[in-house]
């Protein structure tokens, strides 16, 4: 049993917990998150790194939710093929929900994930809050 | 379990059966049951079609009954009237028809079977760290709770954003609690029966062309209705005429009633793009001025044309909550043990999934949900409690209430707002109670309430405690004596008291 516990512990991530970056109305309903860096992060990563991080998918939103000529036309032909349009091309939301997913996956390789940190992608939590996972450093092998 | 024995040896054995038994999966013990779908175990009150695709409320008789006025009604129009009009006038009269009600047609569908918005509950971590925030902000634990509101400054208006007790969030502004879907939907509008489906921003677009449509479709088969009789009249005489076309009586019929309703509704919601107002904060009267002098609409973009290019031709933001994605369970040995999030929502939501429309059940669990959803940090549980056990709880009673009732009685245990009543009877919205009402008052009287009833002028309504529960004795009592997990001592107070207000709540039936 020992020897399978210390297995699992090896295969286990260590344990964690959660910091939440909340949304940011102060703008209204567009999709914006609080850039202030929180208190249990202090010691993992540099606070002007985490805004920059927060910043920077603050402006892929904005750019998402743009209200311009683009947006109308798309918006346009939807409607004039009755949003069959839809079923061979992505809408310019989508096209950049799968960039802010790339830049997330960039960013926990190159500097979260080296610290010990997850950002998780905040559209899988409806797009309220930026879950920030951080894990804790166990010994191997100190399983039951 | 018994493997780790000697596991040189037992492992050789053990891999050597696995091999034999040679699935393709990579450990033999791995996913048993079958991958279910999100929606198959999604917490709110909708109904889900074509394996999660399209997405309805759960009253749709409604929206039948929609479908077949408008199918009969071109129907016969198509088929009675049309072929003396294509003769006499023009052809183009069933092309411009037939265009219509396909569009008609279509937006239907699309506002029907789209999700509205709708704001998935909040992950066990998430509602604990809020509690533990609202908890650090109450400051004393002693007292009953404040109603949990947060306030938030946009564009300079002070805009209160309030805790949906349901789901477990803040919610965001604009967005609204349906106590029909039991959801939380974003920019919130109304629950329509007539469409089966909340209207929220996803589908506001597609609502509003509907009924712009069909308002130019009924003026359009009234008026050639109208004119097929009389040309046919001044051949053979008024009532030969009527003989002749007996179905022109009843698409006259059905046209003239319907063109008051949806002409004044598509008014009414013109009038709602054009000010960027939702039909909750206009019959509120959330901007009006008569609220005070520097009382303005903090999302409007300042002019008309573009306040309805947003609405109509913005971005259209995608769905949140995933229906088709698949519920990444029944894995304990390969996902590290704290990784409590999919898992709860695996677990959970099928435990709530199982336990549904039991109401004596809903209540008790909410009131031990407040007490133990600290300890759900423990993922190998199936735990039921959580954000989205709120299954089917209180509403079916509250529902059929209302649906007894007159058509502006509101939901119980809801104070009237007293500016509404009178807002709805002068304002040009009046148009509306007829309308929906004509041959269903209890929804439509529904329809305008639901905005109201989910502006919380009571947090405690927020708890979804029906009226005539009794709590039972716990069923689920045996769900908490889970192994003794973390659990943060410092929310214990505020969910006591959560529960003492359920509690509260259900003896006060």
């Amino acid at each position: 049993m020992a020897e399978t516990h210390s297995l699992q512990d090896l295969q286990q991530p260590t344990a964690s917990s959660k910091v939440f970056v909340q949304r940011d109305y102060g703008s209204g309903t567009i999709s914006k998150f609080h850039t202030k860096f929180p208190s249990e992060l202090e010691p993992r990563i540099d606070k002007q790194q985490f805004e920059e991080t927060i910043q920077t998918l603050n402006n892929l939103y904005a750019e998402a939710e743009k209200l311009g000529g683009k947006s109308y036309l798309e918006g346009c032909l939807a409607c004039i093929t009755a949003y069959t349009i839809f079923l061979c091309m992505e809408t310019h939301y989508e096209k950049v929900l799968k960039k802010i997913a790339r830049y997330i996956k960039d960013q926990n390789e190159k500097i979260y994930a080296p610290r010990g940190l997850l950002l998780t992608d905040p559209i899988e939590r409806g797009l309220r809050v930026v879950e920030i996972t951080i894990f804790e450093e166990r010994s191997i092998g100190s399983g039951r | 379990m018994h493997l780790g024995v000697s596991e040189s040896m037992r492992e050789c054995e053990y891999s050597q059966i696995s091999t034999r038994n040679s699935t393709p999966m990579e450990t033999p013990y791995k996913k048993k049951t079958p991958k279910r779908r999100k929606w198959e175990s999604f917490p709110g009150r909708n109904k889900f079609y074509c394996n999660g695709r399209l997405m309805m409320a759960k009253q749709t008789g409604v929206f039948y009954l929609t479908l077949v006025l408008i199918i009969v009604t071109c129907g016969l129009f198509f088929t009675f009237d049309c072929p003396f009009l294509a003769l006499e006038l023009t052809p183009v009269i069933p092309v411009i028809g037939g265009v219509l009600f396909m569009f008609v047609l279509g937006t239907l569908l699309r506002t029907s079977f789209s999700d509205p918005g709708v704001l998935p509950r909040a992950t066990p971590d998430e509602a604990a760290d809020l509690e533990r925030q609202i908890d650090v902000a109450n400051g004393s634990t002693g007292y009953r709770p404040p109603p949990r509101t947060k306030e938030v400054v946009i564009n300079g208006q002070t805009v209160k954003l309030k805790y949906c007790f349901t789901c477990k969030i803040f919610r965001p502004p604009r967005a609204s609690h349906c106590s029909l879907c039991d959801n939380c939907v974003e920019r919130f509008d109304h629950h329509c029966p007539w469409v089966g489906n909340c209207v929220g921003r996803r589908n506001y677009r597609f609502f509003y062309m509907f009924i712009l449509s069909l308002s130019f479709l009924t003026i359009f088969i009234f008026s050639f209705v109208i004119t097929h009789i009389i040309l046919r009249s001044h051949r053979s005489g008024f009532l030969k005429a009527l003989k002749d076309s007996p179905a022109s009586v009843l698409e006259v019929v059905v046209c003239f009633f319907s063109v008051w309703s949806i002409v004044g509704l598509s008014g009414f919601h013109t009038y709602l793009i054009s000010s960027n107002q939702t039909t909750n904060e206009d019959i509120k009267g959330s901007w009006s001025s008569k609220r005070g002098k520097d009382n303005y609409n903090p999302y409007s973009h300042g002019n008309i044309f573009t306040n309805c290019c947003a609405a109509l031709c913005g971005p259209l933001p995608p769905s949140l909550i995933d229906r088709r994605g698949f519920i990444q369970s029944g894995m304990p040995q390969l996902a590290p043990p704290t990784n409590g999030i999919t898992m709860y929502g695996a677990t959970q939501s099928q435990q709530s999934h199982m336990c549904d429309q039991d109401q004596c059940i809903q209540s008790t669990k909410f009131v031990l949900q407040a007490a133990a959803t600290p300890l759900l940090q423990q993922s190998s549980d199936p735990v039921i409690l959580t954000a989205s056990t709120e299954n089917g709880g209180p509403l079916p009673g509250r529902t059929s209430l209302n649906l007894g009732g007159p058509c502006t009685s509101l939901p119980l245990g809801q104070p009237t707002p007293p500016t509404s009543t009178p807002s709805l009877s002068c304002h040009e919205a009046s148009d509306i109670l007829p309308i929906h009402g004509h041959s269903h008052a209890h929804n439509h009287g529904h329809t305008l309430q639901e905005p109201m009833a989910h502006h919380h002028f009571l947090t405690p309504e927020e708890v979804p405690s029906p009226p005539g529960m009794l709590p039972c004795g716990s069923p689920m009592g045996h769900s908490h004596t889970m192994q003794a997990g973390f659990y943060n001592p410092a929310s214990q107070d505020s969910l006591h008291e959560d529960s003492v207000r359920g509690l509260v709540k259900l003896s006060s039936v």
